[in-house]
């Protein structure tokens, strides 16, 4: 094990997949001097310009450059620097490299990543801090990770370089420089599909991924200050999602909270929610409830931006309300 | 008669051929259509075939294509099976798509042809995309892609010719103009000098041929892909043609121009070069060639109708292997 921050680890995951396999590559904007954030820093002198592709800011053709790469026969890798901009390449994700394989009857094959780092950074306004996740978890053909810890999002980057299908992996980037321990292998792959159970109690189960999972268990630790015992679920992978895991643990603490940064209407947790109220709806104490922001556009200035933001605080309380009055 | 006259002869035979196979793979499948045997909407490419043919008569089976909505020309003229396509519009089992794609997504990748595709411009950043891969590959194919004057309006056609052009990947381009974008006369609502002035303004090497001389579309296309092949990054191919049919086959094409209509009929490329060829005393080989293709065509057909329709489980696999549905 070392100590890593999330973008070492991410980065550490990259390289390896890189020297395992000649086939991956990397394509995005900025990827010379290393990314937005440095995540690719002093890949390209390694790699190479023809591994390491520093794109012009054209991300319908930068995710087409995955697509039509991975119908080639390789295994791209492709950045989008902010999750809001893969907007403007949602026709290649959710038209063509979600449908390829299936409207060619299983011809094709489409190892590709696409990395969105996602979620609020401080006053980045409403183009450039929204969470989407759930549509594409709406749309098949597509994978979809999100991890939060520096272990989960190596080891899931590695897990999803080398799947066969399609993954839309959300990166936490409002939580870049947490730090944490992560295994050395070069094959401690994370398993799709899986989630983690980051905190063990019995008053109540809390669903939560990507920068919300640490949020939230800020606020799993202040509830257990005054006795409550929270067992919190990183989902990690949004599709496919662990229903054992959330089922088995709700089952047994007769609660269920799903806490997102994405807006609460249609987001993920209405899906988990309602499979949770469809399977085991009769053994739960109290109906199980979502926590996301309101249905507006994320603003600019702090105050109105707090007022989306999903606080330690404001979880607490809604941790607090399902089990208590 | 000289071996060169010879080796032309067998050349242009063998272009009339590939687009004889592919008009009378699209009139048997309109007919077909009518009848109520093919289900959904056929988009034609009858008066076009002189381009799908002439370009790919300049490749070889391990170069790669993308194609349109309208592509059926194309993915015959890359050597795709007849019986596996027709197959595919009957929505049958033995499909090239095993039923899932239909008309608007014939592929087969076995012989480089990486799909037709439902949205206008869809192909165009793919082919692109697979030139980066080969590159990463180390492989010396080349990419051709097929897309119609509608596309040049749309953005990802900017994005796939600068990045082509930034990068010299090896990518032919051909906008196969037919005069149309769906029931709209194109020339109404495109602006400046056309697609080929859009290309060199990119600094891509741009080339307007007649897309009804399947001769010269072929001559240009292997000059052209001769150049990509030695390291001179992508080129642009304009080739002009004419839909002879509408839209899609509901489309009786009331806003065509009747005059225009006709004479563009009597320059449909398949006429003109057989004309060309019996003039030069080849029309026993013509006969030949048409007898063969029809002969062909009715043992696609005659396999499509019997094949089984898919099984209802196949409509839940190739979504993905993980998180399949269930």
């Amino acid at each position: 094990m070392s100590e890593r921050t999330v973008l070492e680890a991410v980065r550490d995951g990259l390289i390896e997949e890189m020297r395992r396999d000649p086939h991956v590559w990397a394509v995005g904007e900025d990827l010379h001097i290393g990314g937005l954030y440095g995540q690719y820093k002093g890949l390209i002198d390694e790699f190479g310009s023809n591994r390491i592709v520093a794109a012009p800011i054209s991300e319908a053709m930068i995710v087409s450059a995955g697509l039509g790469g991975a119908l080639a026969g390789t295994r791209p890798v492709v950045e989008l620097r902010i999750a809001d901009f893969a907007l403007s390449a949602i026709d290649e994700i959710v038209n063509q490299m979600a449908k390829a394989r299936f409207m060619f009857g299983g011809q094709a094959r489409v190892p590709v990543v696409v990395r969105l780092p996602q979620g609020i950074m401080a006053s980045s306004a409403a183009q450039h801090s929204q969470s989407l996740e759930a549509w594409y978890v709406h749309t098949p053909g597509l994978v979809v990770l999100a991890p939060s810890t520096p272990a989960d999002c190596k080891g899931l980057l590695k897990s999803a370089i080398r799947c066969d299908d399609p993954v839309i992996l959300i990166e936490p980037r409002s939580i870049w420089q947490t730090r944490g321990e992560v295994p050395d292998g070069l094959d401690d792959l994370v398993p799709i599909g899986r989630a983690r159970v980051a905190r063990k109690g019995g008053d109540l189960t809390v669903v939560a991924w990507s920068a919300m999972a640490s949020i939230a268990m800020k606020a799993a630790e202040m509830v257990a200050e005054g006795g409550l015992e929270v067992e919190l679920i990183d989902l990690r992978s949004l599709w496919p999602w662990d229903v054992d895991t959330v089922l088995a643990s709700a089952t047994r603490t007769g609660r269920l909270l799903v806490v997102h940064e994405a807006v609460q209407v249609c987001g993920l947790g209405a899906e988990i929610v309602a499979t949770a109220a469809e399977a085991i709806g009769d053994q739960l104490r109290r109906p199980p409830r979502r926590l996301g922001a309101p249905r507006a556009p994320v603003a600019f200035s702090p105050p109105l931006e707090a007022v989306y933001r999903l606080t330690a605080d404001k979880i607490e309380k809604a941790m607090r309300a399902m089990v208590l009055s | 008669m000289t071996s060169a006259h010879t080796n032309e002869s067998a050349r242009s035979l063998a272009l009339l051929r590939t687009m004889m196979r592919i008009r009378r793979f699209e009139e048997i499948a309109e007919i077909a259509q009518r009848d109520g045997e093919i289900p959904g909407t056929l988009h034609l490419s009858i008066g076009q075939e002189g381009v799908a043919a002439g370009v790919c008569s300049a490749l070889e089976r391990t170069d790669l294509i993308t194609s349109t909505h309208r592509g059926h020309g194309h993915s015959i003229a890359k050597g795709a099976s007849l019986a596996a396509m027709m197959a595919e519009l009957f929505g049958r089992a033995t499909g090239c798509c095993r039923g899932k794609g239909g008309s608007m997504h014939v592929a087969d990748f076995s012989v480089g042809m990486l799909g037709a595709n439902g949205v206008v411009g869809g192909g165009i950043g793919i082919a692109v995309g697979a030139a980066q891969g080969l590159r990463v590959r180390g492989s010396s194919a080349v990419v051709a892609s097929f897309f119609g004057d509608g596309a040049v309006n749309r953005g990802p056609f900017l994005e796939s010719l600068n990045w082509a052009a930034t990068f010299k990947l090896p990518v032919l381009f051909i906008c196969e103009d037919n005069g149309f974008a769906a029931f709209t006369q194109t020339s109404r609502l495109t602006a400046g000098e056309g697609p080929a002035a859009r290309a060199t303004a990119l600094g891509i090497s741009s080339t307007v041929v007649d897309g009804n001389d399947v001769v010269a579309v072929a001559d240009v296309a292997t000059a052209s892909v001769e150049r990509m092949r030695c390291g001179e990054g992508p080129m642009f191919l304009h080739a002009r043609t004419y839909r002879l049919r509408g839209h899609t086959i509901a489309d009786k094409g009331a806003y065509r121009d009747a005059a225009e209509h006709a004479r563009r009929e009597a320059l449909d490329p398949i006429l003109l070069l057989r004309q060309q060829l019996v003039a030069g005393g080849a029309a026993t080989a013509v006969e030949a060639v048409a007898a063969e293709v029809e002969a062909e065509l009715a043992a696609a057909l005659a396999a499509a109708r019997v094949g089984p329709f898919p099984d209802a489980a196949e409509a839940l696999t190739d979504v993905q292997t993980a998180g399949a549905p269930s």
